[in-house]
């Protein structure tokens, strides 16, 4: 029983921790295509979050400001994204490889020149981002490392919880939501009430890509100490996908970051004790995803008009 | 009607020169880089010209360029066709490790059986995998690009998986599968490679994608086959309603590009490669196939250059770090030049808003005529 | 009761010499526009003689190149349908403005959406929603998503939309293409009491009737041009009609007599669902025999759409048979329907008819693309190809001659449809289904395709029509089958028939027993 409970406290913990960067890439997925503008270059904008978080945390010396500035590189990718798609109207998905392309090139090239390394120094403890509620609880006692490996987790875990909340507020509760809904449905509709669909979308592509700039910093803030080049490999896309899973929901997409991070929590487990292969253990959340979908999501109604460039007659 | 063009004219009609300036803007921003990061344009960007130019470093960009080539074939099919093979990367993984699989366990096999043994495996590998992804959006409307992602993943841990396997590993401590047997090597004789002063790892790979890239054209362009992947690609409600298939399409279309992608996957281990490593990261030839496709502009010639001039990059960006270039500098490039062809669009909007300009103002005037010839009657 | 309520001293909007170029295209050349506080205002122009680009003008989508903008004296510069709004312009398009899956309120309120703190007040704007609607007799179900409502459902919403953000002048483009003839009525009568409020509505049509039956003033627009404002009173149909045009123009259709032989069609007991799952046409039977024209008469939403769905292959029938020639067709896929006689003429031009993007040629053989001579062993033959289409573009009068390589894209609405008509026609098979033909279309392409499609009867096909332009079926059909409820509910002889019964039957008054 004493093990059980000490697995499933672990599982828990790396569902967290894995869940969150991926969740903040899916808030930043769903304003992006919500709003009509499809951006596969969420990866991209996380790999210059990732970046960015750490180096300036390292600058810094604190953690937030460095978050913070994870974020706005992420927005900065975003905002090239968004005068790409939204001002010239380009295709949307060659814009998003472009990203893809641009964001982790830059900061890979940024970091050879600052650190002579395509690695960046690792954080210090104080560096990191901060656990909450640690020391909390007794560690001695069973309840107490459950307790420990559950709640004593990463500030920015909690916050994706909470930023869950506020978006899906926002998405379906306020003036600018509703607007930003029927952006991605019916553009011309929106503009002969007055709306500024270009506004709407430059707005919500940005805000996209500095929630995919958070996700980023996220993973080598808490999950690792330091850049890599791979810190970044395929997260923004599980993060879309997990957004298409979510059926373009913030609260779906909540339920498809949990199920990703969760097989990966089970990974870490299985991994450590059973004689299972590393790589087919590995293999468990995509293999998951695919089945859950075939059995019980099926087909996911994408917004009318998303990935059509709108284009205002003058 | 004839008309002075003027500059912004010209350079709105033709696609290509659209590419051409994307790539001048992609190598204008590399070099901003390269300024502020205080280093030499002239040093780096003539490290980069010389190192591909000579006989040998041409060669080598040769043999680079052939994956990209057949996998930028595979993306530039999809596209013709209506899909968008963002899963690319994953038959590329399944194709290379049939393939591996296949010169590793028939390696007794003669060379004129075994090399196409090994080149059908990993296309019907790549074809399978695009098959799957076909199956799930025909049957239960599964967005492709979804299962795509996830099946990319799958390949890349299955691959991990099987080059570990006993049978397959690498005696020694390396973590990679053995080498393929030289039957199944595309190399090309030692002692031609030496006595033309080529690549070592010159190969006959080339050769196929050339035949490949016709193959792809005459499908695309001569077929009904192609025709009917088209009307599905473009239209799939009128291609319906005319009677065409359009489940059936989609999925030839996904295993066609599927085996494309496989076949790139086998030429590089058969060529260059020999092995197949564990690797901690997916190796991006699909997301390159992609960057491919999109400078060729989706047209099989044009995927060939594409392939070439990717290749060059990929090779003379590996001897920037001569010049204490970083390599990623090539990235940059790429991505500014994708970049810059994803805006061109804003000339043809241009365009299409004049050709909607000039078709009314054509209604009109054979509306007019057609009164003219009333009003005599 | 023509103009009853129009104040002819307080003119509300005025369009000063208006032009708008597009290029070197000159959509409006020079307009001029007045409309007075309670009048109803009519501008009749053919499809693409510059009426709703005049519009979209003054409602701020587009900005004239030159000319003046006046609302109720004061001269206004409108840069976005903000401005207008403001100024009390609102305007219900033609393709209805309204987002799918969202409820009549939250398409109502969009844009002025009312808040308490940083959240929507939904409450409010539902009681404002009912409110308004009571207001001017509009009754609508405010938590409705727009995709379970019908057609002059949805029109209500966008006249409510106008109205809740205190439209005084009321644009209404086309606003009748898809109504009954009693929705129609219904329209005209909301419109009275619109103006007898004080609005000003300003309609754009080219149906004449309506304009005689609504309007007060009408302004005639032709290729861009002004032609000229008249009192509708003064007028009768045919001045409108050949101001409009610019010649005379004949709305009779010469079919001579023919006595009908073998059935083609024959569809028993036909049963299916729409796209939600519920059950639509329920037991139809229908038949057309040779060397006539059956025209099926309904109201959106009554089966006709899927019932032509289900006999193309397009949609799968839970129930029935469809007999083409004796052969049942019911649940076969396209390519089977095809090989045993069925040609048809598709509704959406753009979406089924044609694939835009394909040249001329290709469009003109896609069901014939892997037959002799177009093809051998699978491998394209080009000059064939192109041989076929050279003719066709000169036999259907396709224009520009010469276009066998251009996009289909790239051609006119008529001429589009002539490629469709010309690669149905070839295919010589014994039944033609047509829906809603003409839509859209100008004047001289109507002719046209009302004359191909008589030319088929009298060649002995068979030819199954459905619109919902009921002149076209009244003046067409040799058989009217009136559609209700999924399933005939009369068949009366042509020559027979009579708007007012028509329009009673369609709306479930005549069932027959």
């Amino acid at each position: 029983m004493t093990n059980f409970i000490n697995t499933l406290g672990i599982i828990l913990f790396a569902t967290l921790a894995y869940s969150t960067p991926l969740l903040y890439g899916a808030l930043g997925s769903c304003f992006s295509e919500v709003s009509g503008v499809v951006n596969i270059g969420i990866e991209g904008m996380m790999t210059a979050g990732a970046f960015t978080g750490t180096v300036i945390a390292y600058f810094t010396g604190n953690p937030w400001i460095g978050f913070l500035c994870g974020g706005l590189a992420g927005a900065f990718f975003g905002m090239l994204h968004a005068i790409a798609t939204v001002n010239l109207g380009a295709d949307q998905t060659i814009a998003g490889t472009a990203i893809n392309m641009l964001g982790p090139g830059i900061v890979i090239m940024l970091a050879k020149v600052m650190f002579n390394s395509t690695d960046t120094i690792p954080l210090s403890a104080t560096q990191k981002m901060p656990k909450l509620f640690s020391g909390l609880f007794d560690t001695t006692t069973t309840f107490g490392r459950f307790m420990d490996n559950v709640f004593a987790t990463y500030a920015s875990t909690y916050l994706v919880f909470i930023a869950v909340l506020i978006v899906w507020f926002v998405f379906y509760k306020t003036r600018f939501g509703l607007r930003l809904r029927a952006c991605g449905e019916h553009p011309q509709a929106c503009e002969t009430l007055g709306i500024n669909v270009i506004a709407m979308r430059f707005a919500c592509v940005c805000i996209s890509g500095f929630l995919a700039g958070l996700g980023g910093a996220c993973v080598t803030m808490t999950l690792s100490t330091q850049f890599k080049p791979i810190s970044i490999v395929g997260q923004g896309f599980i993060a879309i996908a997990a957004v298409i899973f979510g059926k373009f929901r913030p609260q779906g997409a909540l339920l498809g970051c949990l199920l990703f991070g969760f097989c990966s929590g089970l990974k870490v487990v299985l991994g450590g004790s059973s004689g299972v292969n590393m790589h087919l253990i590995s293999m468990i959340p995509y293999v998951v995803t695919v089945i859950v979908l075939v059995l019980f999501v099926g087909k996911s109604r994408v917004p009318a008009a998303n990935g059509k460039p709108y284009i205002k007659a003058k | 009607m004839t008309k002075n063009k003027g500059f912004l004219d010209i350079i709105s009609e033709n696609r290509f020169i659209h590419i051409l300036l994307s790539i001048l803007l992609g190598f204008l921003v590399g070099a901003v880089f390269l300024v502020i990061m205080n280093l030499s344009v002239s040093a780096a960007y003539g490290r980069l010209i010389n190192s591909v130019t000579s006989l040998k470093g041409f060669s080598y960009v040769v043999v680079y360029s052939v994956p990209y080539i057949v996998v930028g074939l595979s993306v530039a099919f999809s596209f013709k066709t209506g899909v968008f093979n963002i899963g690319a990367e994953g038959q590329f993984v399944v194709g290379s490790m049939a393939a591996a699989c296949t010169g590793i366990l028939a390696g007794n096999l003669p060379k004129p059986i075994l090399i196409p043994l090994c080149f059908l495996a990993a296309m019907a590998a790549g074809a399978l995998w695009g098959i799957i992804v076909g199956v799930l959006k025909t049957k239960w409307g599964i967005n492709e690009v979804l299962s795509m992602i996830m099946f990319n993943w799958i390949a890349f841990y299955l691959s991990n998986f099987i080059a570990g396997i006993p049978a397959i590993k690498n005696d020694g401590s390396a973590e990679a599968t053995k080498n393929i047997a030289d039957n199944a090597s595309l190399l090309f004789s030692k002692d031609f490679i030496k006595s033309a002063g080529l690549a070592p790892t010159a190969n006959w790979g080339f050769i196929i994608a050339i035949v490949a890239t016709l193959l792809v054209w005459f499908i695309i362009e001569k077929t009904t086959l192609g025709f009917e992947l088209k009307a599905v690609g473009s239209n799939k409600f009128a291609a319906e309603y005319a009677g065409i298939n359009v489940n059936r399409s989609i999925l030839t279309a996904l295993a066609i590009s599927g085996a494309l992608a496989g076949l790139a996957g086998a030429l590089q281990v058969m060529g260059m490669g020999k092995r197949i490593s564990i690797f901690t990261s997916q190796e991006g030839f699909g997301f390159a196939g992609i960057v491919v496709a999109l400078i060729g502009c989706s047209n099989p010639f044009g995927v060939l250059v594409a392939g070439l001039f990717y290749g060059a990059l990929m090779y003379g960006g590996s001897k920037l770090n001569l010049e204490g270039v970083p390599t990623q500098l090539i990235n940059v490039i790429v991505g500014t030049v994708v970049f810059f062809i994803a805006i061109s669009v804003i000339f043809e909007n241009l365009n299409r808003l004049k050709s909607r300009a000039n078709r009314n103002a054509e209604a009109a005037a054979i509306k007019k005529a057609e009164e003219k010839k009333e009003a005599k009657s | 009761m023509a103009k009853q309520y129009v104040d002819m001293n307080t003119p509300v909007i005025e369009m000063r010499n208006i032009v708008k170029r597009f290029g070197d295209f000159v959509a409006n050349d020079g307009i001029n526009l007045t409309v007075h506080k309670g009048e109803i205002h009519a501008i009749l122009g053919e499809n693409g003689a510059g009426k709703s680009t005049l519009m979209n003008q003054l409602y701020g989508l587009l900005k004239p190149t030159s000319g003046d903008i006046l609302v109720n004296g004061k001269r206004i510069v409108m840069n976005n349908p903000r401005d207008a709004i403001d100024a009390g312009i609102g305007m219900v398009h033609q393709h209805f403005m309204l987002v799918q899956p969202f409820t009549v309120t939250e398409n109502i309120v969009l844009g002025t959406e009312p808040t308490k703190g940083i959240s929507l007040d939904m409450a409010t704007a539902r009681k404002n929603v009912v409110e308004i609607s009571e207001r001017y007799g509009l009754s609508i179900d405010p938590d409705a998503k727009i995709e379970d409502i019908s057609v002059g459902m949805q029109q209500r919403v966008e006249i409510l939309k106008a109205l809740y953000r205190g439209a005084d002048i009321l644009i209404l483009d086309e606003p009748t293409s898809s109504l009954t003839p009693q929705e129609i009525t219904e329209l005209i009568a909301i419109m009275h009491n619109l103006v007898k409020d004080g609005k000003s509505i300003i309609i754009i049509t080219h149906k004449l009737k309506e304009i005689k039956e609504s309007a007060d003033f009408c302004t005639i627009i032709r290729m861009g041009k002004y032609i000229d404002t008249v009192d509708v009173e003064k007028v009768d149909e045919n001045d409108l009609a050949s101001m409009m045009v610019g010649r005379k123009v004949t709305f009779k259709v010469d079919k001579p007599e023919q006595e009908p032989g073998d059935v083609v069609l024959d569809v028993k007991d036909l049963h299916c669902l729409d796209y939600r799952g519920i059950e639509i046409v329920k037991g139809l039977n229908l038949q057309v025999r040779r060397g006539e024209i059956v025209g099926i008469a309904g109201i959106d939403g009554n089966g006709q759409t899927e019932l032509v769905e289900v006999i193309t292959g397009l949609r799968k029938g839970t129930k029935g048979q469809v007999l083409v020639n004796g052969t049942d067709v019911f649940n076969k896929p396209p390519a089977f329907g095809f090989q045993h006689g069925v040609s048809s003429i598709p509704a959406d031009r753009q979406k089924h008819g044609l694939v835009l993007d394909f040249s001329i040629e290709d469009n003109l053989i896609l069901q014939n693309y892997e037959k002799d001579p177009f093809a051998r062993k699978s491998v394209l033959q080009r000059d064939p190809i192109f041989t076929h289409a050279s003719k066709s573009i000169e036999k259907y009068d396709i224009r520009p001659s010469g276009s066998e390589k251009r996009p289909a894209g790239t051609l006119s609405g008529g001429n589009q449809q002539k490629v469709i008509i010309a690669r149905e026609v070839q295919n010589d098979k014994d039944l033609l289904i047509a829906v809603n033909p003409t839509r859209g279309l100008d004047v001289g392409a109507i002719e046209y395709v009302h004359k191909y499609i008589v030319d088929q009867r009298n060649k002995g096909k068979a030819v199954l029509l459905v619109s919902f332009e009921l002149d076209e079926i009244m003046s067409l059909s040799d058989i009217i089958d009136v559609i209700f409820d999924g399933q005939i509910v009369a068949s009366i002889p042509g020559k027979d028939a009579n708007e007012n019964d028509l329009g009673l039957m369609m709306a479930g008054g005549g069932k027959k027993a």
